[in-house]
């Protein structure tokens, strides 16, 4: 059998497509944060080590930074896709992705803050990880501003793309600038990731919210590409025949 | 190759010296943020000393940052860019050139004011010879950066202020590791690491950046 891998490469194929999606990621990010979340608040110990009720917001804090990167490395894939292959679409999903990305981004910084304040009696501290997520919305808001800076949408496609690249090329040495700012005597403050510590109940929970929001990612950014390609595509005559069917039913 | 890098550097030396005020705009926009922060923060010596490090590598990143928005943006206007885009000499070679001479007009000022500032913040002999070289390893990496999100928003509206959205983030290394060498070495510190560091940033987006400058410049002007 030919499996014919570019069929949904086109914006007219993709369309009746992201029709059928939307509808199964929205029920499996609803079952899946509901779901994770009432794990997380009946199901689990009051106490996480020395922190008590406050710690629940992990289930959204975690999640919410995970999908921040992830979401950052998914649109310089896009980026990078459209770049070598010069097709719209693909060009149409980084752009979609973005907002979704910086959304997580603030999430994670707000949430952040209240569990700061319960946990350390601060709001803001210059952590390296704090402040790695800050400069991640920063990217984000670069990209952005971009976008929508420019009119031509091919330019700025091409251009928002590249600057997503050089973005992703730099983040290792940024990150890493921010987390060793003393090359000479280079150790972490911030505590190591402690995955593997935690007790059973509370690591599915939270793992099942961060799958409900990686589902409730794919949902909203195939809404959002769904605009961007009406939105596009206006003059092409398959868009038309649409808007026209959708009339005629009415 | 030389030859279009020569003939480029002395050209736009040349035109940046008929215009003067461009020049001196950017150092005395350096020299006037640094003198504001003592009123600002007050002129207890032991505060100043502590920090000028961080203030004048922040003024440098907004100084070189500011006149980015000049580097391709007159060439692009009266066509000359188009031209350099279809020639056949290598474009990579034409960005190197721009942004030399735009480092020699901007950033290499910085470095020579540079010892005067330290005096303005009481710092000592030692601390003032690492800052200008801090200075002068750091500012290319700027320009050198900086043109990548010159070129991306060449013609654009509002070009300046979206150059700093897109521009400063990346800068963060840069201001760390350049302010970084300065307070080490005011604290006894060993700051050859943060030089070496400074090095290496300048040698990769030597290497780097010119051809994402070169790609910018192609996209933004189709």
């Amino acid at each position: 059998m030919k499996i014919n891998w570019f069929k949904y490469s086109a914006p007219s194929t993709f369309y009746p497509l992201t029709h059928k999606l939307v509808p199964v990621f929205a029920g499996l990010a609803f079952l899946l944060i509901m779901g994770g979340l009432y794990w997380g608040f009946f199901q689990t110990p009051d106490l996480l080590t020395d922190q008590k009720q406050y710690y629940r917001i992990l289930y959204v804090h975690v999640g919410a930074a995970w999908m921040s990167m992830w979401l950052y490395a998914v649109l310089v894939f896009w980026a990078l896709i459209g770049l070598i292959f010069n097709t719209r679409l693909a060009y149409m999903l980084a752009a979609a992705t973005a907002p979704t990305g910086a959304i997580f981004t603030f999430l994670t910084l707000w949430t952040g803050a209240f569990w700061g304040k319960t946990s350390w009696g601060t709001y803001w501290d210059w952590d390296p990880r704090m402040t790695t997520e800050l400069i991640l919305l920063f990217l984000y808001i670069g990209y952005m501003a971009l976008q929508s800076a420019i009119d031509d949408s091919r330019r700025s496609d091409r251009a928002s793309a590249l600057l997503a690249t050089v973005g992703l090329v730099l983040i290792p040495i940024i990150f890493w600038s921010v987390n060793c700012p003393d090359p000479n005597q280079c150790a972490a403050l911030h505590q190591q990731s402690s995955m593997s510590q935690v007790e059973g109940n509370i690591r599915i929970a939270w793992l099942v919210t961060a799958l409900g929001f990686w589902m409730f990612a794919f949902m909203v950014i195939l809404m959002r590409v769904k605009n961007i390609i009406l939105q596009r595509e206006q003059h092409t005559t398959w868009v038309k025949r649409l808007i026209c069917s959708n009339e005629g039913q009415q | 190759m030389f030859t279009i890098f020569k003939t480029l550097l002395i050209r736009d030396l040349t035109l940046a010296m008929r215009r003067k005020t461009d020049v001196l705009s950017a150092l005395f926009f350096f020299i006037i943020v640094i003198s504001l922060f003592p009123l600002g923060a007050g002129i207890d010596k032991a505060v100043l000393q502590k920090i000028a490090p961080d203030i004048v590598w922040v003024a440098a990143l907004l100084a070189s940052m500011l006149a980015l928005e000049r580097l391709f943006s007159s060439d692009y206007e009266d066509g000359t860019l188009e031209q350099m885009l279809i020639s056949s000499q290598p474009l990579t070679v034409i960005v190197l050139a721009k942004v030399f001479a735009h480092w020699l007009l901007t950033g290499l000022p910085l470095v020579l004011i540079a010892p005067l500032v330290g005096l303005q913040y009481h710092l000592d002999n030692h601390a003032i010879l690492i800052m200008v070289l801090s200075i002068l390893l750091g500012t290319p990496i700027l320009s050198l950066l900086g043109a990548i999100g010159a070129a991306l928003t060449l013609g654009l509206r509002g070009g300046g202020i979206l150059i700093a959205v897109l521009i400063l983030p990346l800068y963060i290394p840069i201001l760390i590791y350049g302010s970084g060498a300065v307070s080490a070495s005011m604290m006894q510190g060993e700051s050859q690491a943060y030089l070496l560091l400074l090095g290496a940033f300048l040698l990769l987006s030597l290497i780097f950046t010119p051809w994402a400058t070169a790609a910018a410049l192609r996209i933004s002007s189709e």
